[in-house]
């Protein structure tokens, strides 16, 4: 035998790794975790007694009622409209399908600030529809219906993102399998298609929710920053800082924090659980 | 129930899979639709089943004409390729649901729906694993649930995507025979699907050999075998060997050289036959040339034997006895005892 170690093809030597190692873990740490840190010893600067009054304040109270409302609203719409796509994209051949894909990314490669410009262009003062809707008593713009508008054209690829790769992969054998077997096309959707993907509808409802509670720019920009009204967290986060109120902004900041942490926590657990059927092409 | 399909066409975006395809499939009949991938034979039986809609021609279901019917409506146990199991649902679940997704007014009560499913699961040899998830099966069981989920509905034919497609040879064997046995037990109107000559052959009441979006032949496993009627079902079905000749005043030539063949018209043809249907020849005109190499199958021998000139050589596998001179070089000299022509 040879005295010399048979070196592994595909791994690095000790050197190498624990730099790239280190590396990384730094990265982290000066990235991620330190404001993370920050976050929590800001809010609890001034001991728990301020944090907790500070998230009692009436516009903090209305600003998490807000952010609550708005996600109750534009994650159970972007579920629908992304099952929908979904299921129309995969399931289905049809003419500019391709476009269709294109459109759903289309939130992901716009920026936020210029999508809720959009809606104040099309909804404001000056615009052909803003007038017509308030002479029905609507506000759009610097309302809540504007915030939930501008959430739900963020949030709308998350769902659909998810669900499309595996729609495709499991193709419609279950699906025919059902309908040959007299099932119709609500039965084969419920009690096929529905069980196959409920995992990845899952994650994706989680990242939509995360993002739709944590959106910041396309909401500044239809809101207008009335205190106690059209303030979501986010915004308020930003007024408190604005107004030198540390404990204040890094209170409702600790709570978006919060949300983050926990949905990392479920994406892990659905990640771990069910890895195989929220991607595409691994199991069948 | 009977089948009749009737100048079926259908085109996937213009390119046409199916050209004016008719058959008659006879009630209680266990018919094979063989061809190679690209044949059309899935596209056919998606058809008759509903999955796919015809772009002209009819689809009867005994008198009934079903071309516009929906799948539901057609009422058939379709067996897909890759079983298409529920994975969610235990295997009685699977074998319940054409039941249970009935209509409330034609399902029956639940006790019975179970009773039915267990039933059926006695009936394709699977007592005991209802309980079980598909993916705690084997693929002969897997295919075995297919086909008792199938059966739930009480359809009125039974139609096999590649039943044994995805299955091992040895469990292949076994389910292809159980298969007969159990269409002979049920008597239902069977029409499968196979790129296997071998499954085709030794399982089917009839075979259609389909090649391109048309129907080539339809027979018994003899007629295909021993009467192909066209260069592509005797090249398709089993080994054979053909050779280019022509036909000059009642006798073949090939390369000039007459070959002890005779037949009725002149002209440029082709010749076909079968490794096994030649004799030697000693003397008189016959097919001579080199043998360029020899292998031994079970208890015979082929050898594949050049003719023709060198710069065009045609080589041919022939069967020789075990005691023939047919090492690479020796030169072999036989005459086709059953042959084709086609011009």
């Amino acid at each position: 035998m040879s005295s010399r170690a048979f070196k592994n093809p595909i791994s690095e030597s000790v050197p190498v790794r624990w730099t790239l190692i280190f590396i990384v873990l730094a990265f982290l740490a000066l990235f991620v975790l330190t404001p993370l840190l920050i976050v929590f010893k800001e809010a609890f600067g001034k001991g728990w007694g301020e944090y907790v009054a500070a998230l009692q304040e009436p516009d903090a109270v209305s600003a998490i009622r807000l952010t609550l409302l708005v996600a109750a609203i534009a994650v159970p719409a972007n579920l629908l409209f992304g099952i929908a796509a979904s299921w129309a994209i995969a399931k289905f051949e049809f003419r500019g399908k391709a476009f269709l894909i294109t459109l759903i990314d289309l939130p992901f490669s716009v920026s936020p600030v210029i999508s809720g410009l959009v809606y104040v262009l099309l909804f404001g003062a000056n615009s052909f529809l803003g007038p017509f809707l308030k002479s029905y008593g609507v506000q759009v713009v610097f309302a809540v219906p504007g915030i939930v508008l501008a959430t739900i054209f963020v949030t709308f690829p998350f769902v659909a993102r998810e669900l499309i790769p595996l729609m495709q992969d499991q193709g419609t054998g279950d699906e025919e399998a059902a309908i040959s077997l007299g099932a119709n096309g609500w039965q084969a959707f419920w009690y096929v298609t529905l069980p196959n993907i409920k995992w990845a509808l899952l994650y994706g409802v989680l990242l939509c929710n995360a993002r739709a509670m944590g959106e910041f720019g396309a909401v500044s920009v239809v809101s207008g920053h009335i205190r106690g009204l059209t303030n979501t967290m986010p915004l308020h986060v930003e007024i408190l800082y604005n107004d030198y109120n540390v404990v204040g902004a890094f209170g409702v900041a600790s709570l978006l924090a919060l949300l983050a942490l926990l949905t990392l926590v479920l994406r892990t657990i659905l990640e771990t659980r069910y890895g195989s059927e929220l991607s595409a092409g691994q199991k069948h | 129930m009977e089948i009749r399909v009737e100048k079926i066409r259908k085109e996937f975006d213009l390119y046409p899979a199916l050209h004016d395809v008719s058959l008659d499939i006879k009630s209680g009949e266990l018919i094979a639709l063989l061809g190679p991938s690209g044949s059309g034979k899935t596209t056919l039986l998606r058809l008759i089943a509903g999955l796919e809609q015809p772009t002209q021609g009819r689809i009867f279901f005994g008198n009934e004409d079903a071309s516009y019917k929906s799948v539901q409506e057609r009422n058939v146990g379709f067996v897909f390729q890759h079983y298409a199991l529920f994975r969610h649902m235990t295997v009685a679940e699977n074998v319940a649901f054409g039941l249970t997704v009935r209509p409330k007014a034609q399902r029956p009560p639940k006790a019975e729906i179970r009773r039915r499913a267990l039933e059926l699961l006695d009936m394709v040899q699977l007592s005991g694993l209802e309980k079980r998830f598909p993916n705690q099966l084997s693929g002969g069981q897997r295919q075995r649930v297919a086909l008792a989920r199938a059966m739930a509905i009480e359809p009125r034919v039974l139609l096999l995507d590649e039943p044994f497609g995805a299955l091992d040879a040895k469990v292949r064997k076994e389910l292809r025979r159980w298969l007969r046995e159990f269409h002979d037990r049920t008597g239902h109107t069977t029409v499968f699907v196979t790129h296997d000559q071998e499954e085709a052959l030794e399982l089917a009441d009839r075979v259609v050999v389909m090649s391109q979006g048309k129907i080539e032949q339809v027979g018994s496993s003899d007629d295909v075998y021993d009467r192909p009627n066209s260069p592509f079902v005797f090249s398709f079905i089993g080994e054979s060997a053909n050779l280019p000749v022509t036909v000059e005043g009642g006798a073949v030539f090939f390369h000039g050289a007459p070959t002890g063949l005779s037949a009725q018209r002149d002209g440029a043809a082709r010749l076909f036959f079968r490794p096994q249907d030649v004799s030697l020849a000693q003397e008189g005109p016959c097919f001579t040339g080199p043998v360029t190499s020899s292998r031994r199958l079970a208890g015979t021998r082929i050898a594949e034997v050049e003719l023709g000139s060198s710069d065009q050589p045609c080589h041919v596998e022939i069967e020789v006895p075990l005691d023939a001179a047919a090492s690479n070089g020796s030169v072999l000299s036989f005459r086709p005892t059953r042959w084709k022509l086609f011009y």
